[in-house]
Order: C-alpha cells, then structure tokens, then sequence
C-alpha cells in the first residue's frame, strides 16, 4: 500500500524551507495566479467547488467559510490554527517543518480571499523549534515583497506575525485561541457572534487550520477538478494522517480520503506488534469515540467515520492492543482534559474532575458497578452543555469505552476490590463492607 | 496573621494596597528585555497580545516569572502585575515557581503513554534527583506520537528515549552537551528506527 503524495510531494527536497529552493519548485505560482488572474469571487468559488473541508476536526467546508466573511473595508483577520495539541495529532508540525512556505503561500491566498488584512499563526509554544523555521520563512517572505503593503503590485496587503503559545491545549478551540492571542487567558467565547462577524479585536476573523490552508495553494494553482480527484465525493482531496500508539512504525501518512482504515493501520503503520492484536483505536484523535477492530473495515472519511458514530476530527489514528486495560486508557484520557479544562464551564470542570476520581477509584477497589452507570451519566450531562466542545471531547471517547467494554470495566473493578480486600486483610485491618466502600 | 485571608495557593495580604500600572522610571528593567517586548507590542493593533511573548521573553531572563520579572514586564507593558499573574497562572510553559533553567518535558499522554513514557518520567526524574537547575515533569501531548516516548529538553524534541538512557541525558543537560545527538528532531538526517525513508 502506497500513499498518496500530494501535501507530501517533494517534503525531503533538501532546503524546501527556504523561499529559493520552494520557488525553484513551483512555489508562490499559486499566489501570483491567484492575485494576478482571479478576482475574490473567482478564488472563493474555486475553493468552494473543490470541496476542501477543514482539516482542524469539523470538517467544514472551507470556501463557505471564507464566504461568510463580511464584505467592506474594516479590519479583517485571518487566523491560522497552529496550535496543534489533540492527543495523537502530529501531522502539522511536520507541514510547517519541512514546507513553512506553502502554507504562507496559503495564507497569503486566503487572506487575500477573505479580504483580511493582518493574519496571524498561533503556534503552540513547544513548538518553539517549528516556530523559529516560520520566523525565517516569513522574513523572507517578506523580503520577496510576497507580505507586506501592495503585494505584486496588485494593491493588496497582508501583514503575517507568528504568535507563540505558552502550553494549553484550549487555545486550540478558535475562539480561546482568539482570547489567548487578544493576550488574555484562553477561555472559549459564547458563539454567537461567530469569528467571523466578530473574532480577533472584535473584527471579523477567518479561522483555518494548518493543513486546510496547505492544500489552498493545491487547489488554486492545479484546479478545483484535479483537487476533486482524491478522496470521495464528500471527503474531497488527501489527508495527513498521524498514526500512533501501538502499532510498529507510526508517523505521518498522507492518504486518500475513502481508503480502508485497515490499510492505514496495518498497510502503512505496520499494525500491532507480533502476537498483539487491536483492541480498539481512535479515529480522529484522543476527543473521537473509540471504534473496535471489525471497524477497521470501514472506508476512511468523514461521512464513514460519523456513520460508524466517531469522527475524523484531525485525522490521527492512535491504536490500543490487546495488552492495555481499557480503564488505564480511559483514566489517563480524563486526566488531561481534566488539566487542560479552562474551568469557565462548571460541566466540564466538575465533570472531568469526578471521571477521574470515579476511574481512580475504580482502581483502588473502591468502586461497584454501579458506578459505571454514574460515570456514564456524568458524560450524558456534559455533552452540549458548555460553551466549547473540550468537556465533550472526554466525555464522548470516554462514553463510548463504559458502552463498547464495560463487561471490562466490571471485571476490573471486581479485581480491584478483591486485591485491595486481600491488601487489608494481610495488613491486618477488616475490609468494609462493599457498600461503605462504594 | 489577621489580615491574610486564604488565596488559590498562598494567602493573601488584604493590608496591602492593590498594585497599579508601575511607573517605568521606578523599576530598573534590563534593556535588552525593554526592547524585545516593545518590539513585540508593535507587531499587534493592540498591546496586551504581547503579553504571552513578554512573559515568555521575561522567564528566559529570570529563569521563571518571578514578581520581580512581572513587574518589569507590567512597566513595559503598562498593565497591572495582576493582569499578567493571572496570563502566567493559566499557561503551562510559564512557571510561577523557581523550577531550574532547564525545562525537561516528558510527554505522558494518551498515545505516550502506550509506548512506555510513564517509565521514561521516572527514569528521568531519578536520575536528575539531585540536579535542581531542571524542571523535569510529565507534559501534556507535545505532538510527537511517532517519537514516543519522547521528551522536549529545553524546546528540544528527543525521541524515542529508552528509559536507560535517562543518566545520559541528565548527564549531557548539566554538563552543557546536546543530549543524544542526532536523535532530536531537526538534527541533521534525523529519521526514526523504523522508517526506510524520511518521514518527517
């Protein structure tokens, strides 16, 4: 099983993150195609008729997007969504790394589509290293004249700061990454008013991830039919797919959109490792509920991986085998959403906190089963009730492991308390009966 | 004791006045850093959105946002000490705590955690006991799966570590070395153990 390169072509071209060495191979013609022949309507109703979606999780139509942005001459904003933090997702760090200049060149189109003014990339702040290579990118960039006031001559104007994060993962959902950019603390925002009629310093503000506005460039420069040629009818183009946990060679594989998952799993990424087999896996990072191994049957896309109840999300595939307990996977996963929780929601902040005590009880012996049916009610009363998804993003994965593996989970908290009973009995004190201990 | 009232984590001085915006000309603020956030401000149509790289730029120079670095960032800035207390109180990467120089992250996320970075943490920690110039704590997911398990050695992605090399870059991090050249992403032909050709 092969890939696809298409995000990927030419990525180990020595030097490609320098403006020389993307130019010299077709970089930037995009750009000038977009901003010398193509009028805004021209370039939005290309990106439209490709049917890129967003590449973040939603999976939202990325020329509609733009469209939704207000026409008139105030300050508009582009914001790049580089702070790549879902669990599993490692697919735009490699993107900015080796081709910071394609995704400028994205940008510059976007921006110019979306009669933005000022863009910005938030990158997450470990991704120092990364940030540094677009620090020098965009210097160039602006040397060439490519940013900056009346690009080519054509009177349009882009001016691009890359702005790092400090480490929180909320800042990842569009409108904390807003607040943490306004240069506050990352607290999500009441929609509406959606970014786009009032995002950054209350302007209007297009949102897109990383790959979303890698594959601009793709489509401007090539054609909305070439674009349409990958991937399924829905699901148009290729994806980065980041595969990790417990397969024999994880990475980034660039894929059509529609393949088997299986192909994914064991044609790329190698499958478990000898004698092990899949448990369950993650379709779009650590926020998607889990599927099981029959699943991997199942076409990789966007509509597929909804029908089967999941999501595509970022596209990271992150595989479980047969040797890990579900309630260690389902506790570790509570406990970094409960971290980054930003504590605005009292659904989320409480919610995430009780799922983890509940799952550290579990394996302290203290639970009955009972508590699973709590457990799962708790995640029932975070779902839709807070002003972003993070709460959801746990409660979701974590709901579908009490659903697909609670004999499991039962079976645990029944060893669980007969060691800890057993513990007692050794050390010389009396259990309690399994009622006071619940 | 009677007027400290308890706070999140220490207690509070009612007493004592709220801080205000200081006056520039009171507070002695190295140039080097007075330059780099007033470079930093001009970037954006509004000040304040330099406070994460203000604070981050103030910590490489403290070793940590101390008061004495939030108050020299809140005189640039001209903002309260409160305001940038409450940015650095939210952030991971900004420590309200002198924790060493060196910042060693271990991922222990979901996908880590499958390849063993709970027994890297520990490895680690042991063999940096003693070396209280670094920070080595478990991260949250660093974006870096395919490496796992891996750690960021001052912003410095490392992986895949086994566990018994942690006295070795402990080692490498005191005496002023790279820890395992090479092996971190970005080095000069840096390819993980299991890939034919370059992925990344």
């Amino acid at each position: 099983m092969a890939e696809t390169r298409v995000l990927l072509e030419g990525i180990d071209e020595p030097g490609l993150n320098t403006i020389d060495v993307y130019e010299r191979t077709g970089g930037y013609t995009a750009m000038r195609k977009a901003l010398t022949e193509m009028d805004v309507d021209t370039i939005l109703a290309e990106l439209k008729d490709s049917g890129l979606r967003g590449r973040g999780g939603a999976g939202f139509s990325m020329g509609t997007k733009a469209s939704f942005m207000p026409k008139g001459t105030m300050n508009k904003y582009l914001c790049c969504n580089a702070d790549e933090s879902e669990p599993g997702t490692f697919k735009d760090r490699l993107l900015m790394q080796k081709n910071p200049h394609r995704l400028i060149e994205g940008i510059i189109i976007a921006a110019v589509a979306a009669g933005a003014n000022r863009a910005f990339i938030y990158i997450r702040g470990e991704y120092a290293f990364v940030a540094d290579i677009l620090d020098a990118a965009v210097n160039e960039a602006y040397r060439k004249s490519y940013l900056g006031d009346d690009i080519l001559g054509t009177g349009n104007s882009v001016e691009l700061v890359v702005h790092r994060g400090a480490g929180a993962y909320i800042c990842g959902e569009e409108t904390g990454l807003l607040d943490s950019l306004e240069g506050k603390r990352g607290n999500p925002r009441l929609k509406p008013p959606f970014p786009a009629n009032q995002g950054l310093y209350q302007g209007p503000t297009l949102i897109n991830n990383v790959e979303t506005l890698f594959n601009v460039p793709l489509v401007i420069g090539r054609g909305a039919a070439w674009f349409k040629q990958h991937g399924t009818d829905q699901s148009a183009g290729t994806k980065l797919v980041s595969v990790s946990g417990n397969v024999q060679r994880p990475g980034n594989y660039e894929i059509e959109l529609g393949i088997p998952a299986r192909e994914i799993v064991f044609g790329l990424a190698g499958g478990p490792f000898p004698g092990r087999k899949v448990k369950f896996w993650f379709p779009g990072g650590s926020s998607a509920p889990v599927l099981l191994e029959e699943d991997l049957d199942r076409p990789y896309s966007f509509e597929s991986m909804a029908e089967a109840g999941s999501m595509l999300g970022s596209g990271a595939i992150i595989v479980v085998d047969d040797s890990v307990p579900v309630v260690s996977v389902a506790l570790r996963l509570a406990e970094f959403y409960r971290h980054e929780s930003c504590g605005k929601c009292v659904p989320c902040r409480e919610g995430t906190n009780w799922t983890v005590k509940m799952l550290e009880r579990i394996d302290a012996g203290e639970a009955t089963p009972m508590d699973l049916d709590i457990m799962a009610n708790v995640q029932t009363n975070i779902i839709g009730n807070c002003l972003c998804v993070l709460g959801d993003s746990m409660a979701m994965p974590v709901g579908s492991m009490i659903k697909k593996f609670r004999g499991e989970f039962e079976e645990h908290i029944e060893r669980a308390r007969e060691a800890a009973d057993r513990l007692s009995i050794e050390m010389g004190v009396a259990a309690p009966p399994a009622d006071q201990a619940a | 004791m009677s007027d400290q009232v308890a706070g999140w984590d220490s207690g509070a001085d009612l007493a004592k006045d709220p801080a205000t915006i200081p006056d520039l000309s009171s507070v002695d603020v190295p140039p080097e850093l007075e330059r780099e956030i007033r470079e930093r401000m001009a970037k954006y149509p509004d000040r304040r959105s330099a406070a994460l790289p203000a604070l981050e730029a103030a910590q490489r120079v403290h070793g940590w946002c101390s008061p004495e670095a939030i108050q020299q960032v809140a005189a640039v800035m001209q903002v309260t000490p409160a305001y940038l207390s409450s940015i650095t109180t939210f952030y991971d990467m900004l420590n309200t705590e002198p924790l060493g120089r060196h910042q060693v992250y271990v991922c222990t996320s979901v996908a880590c955690n499958l390849r063993n970075a709970q027994s890297l943490l520990e490895a680690l920690q042991e063999a940096g006991e003693d070396f209280d110039d670094a920070n080595i704590r478990g991260f949250e997911c660093l974006g870096a799966c395919d490496m796992a398990p891996m750690a960021s050695i001052d912003n410095r992605y490392v992986g895949p570590i086994d566990p018994s090399e942690a006295p070795e870059v402990i080692a490498a991090i005191k005496e002023g070395r790279t820890p395992l050249p090479g092996r971190g992403l970005g080095d000069e032909g840096f390819k993980l153990p299991w890939e034919d050709g370059s992925n990344g």
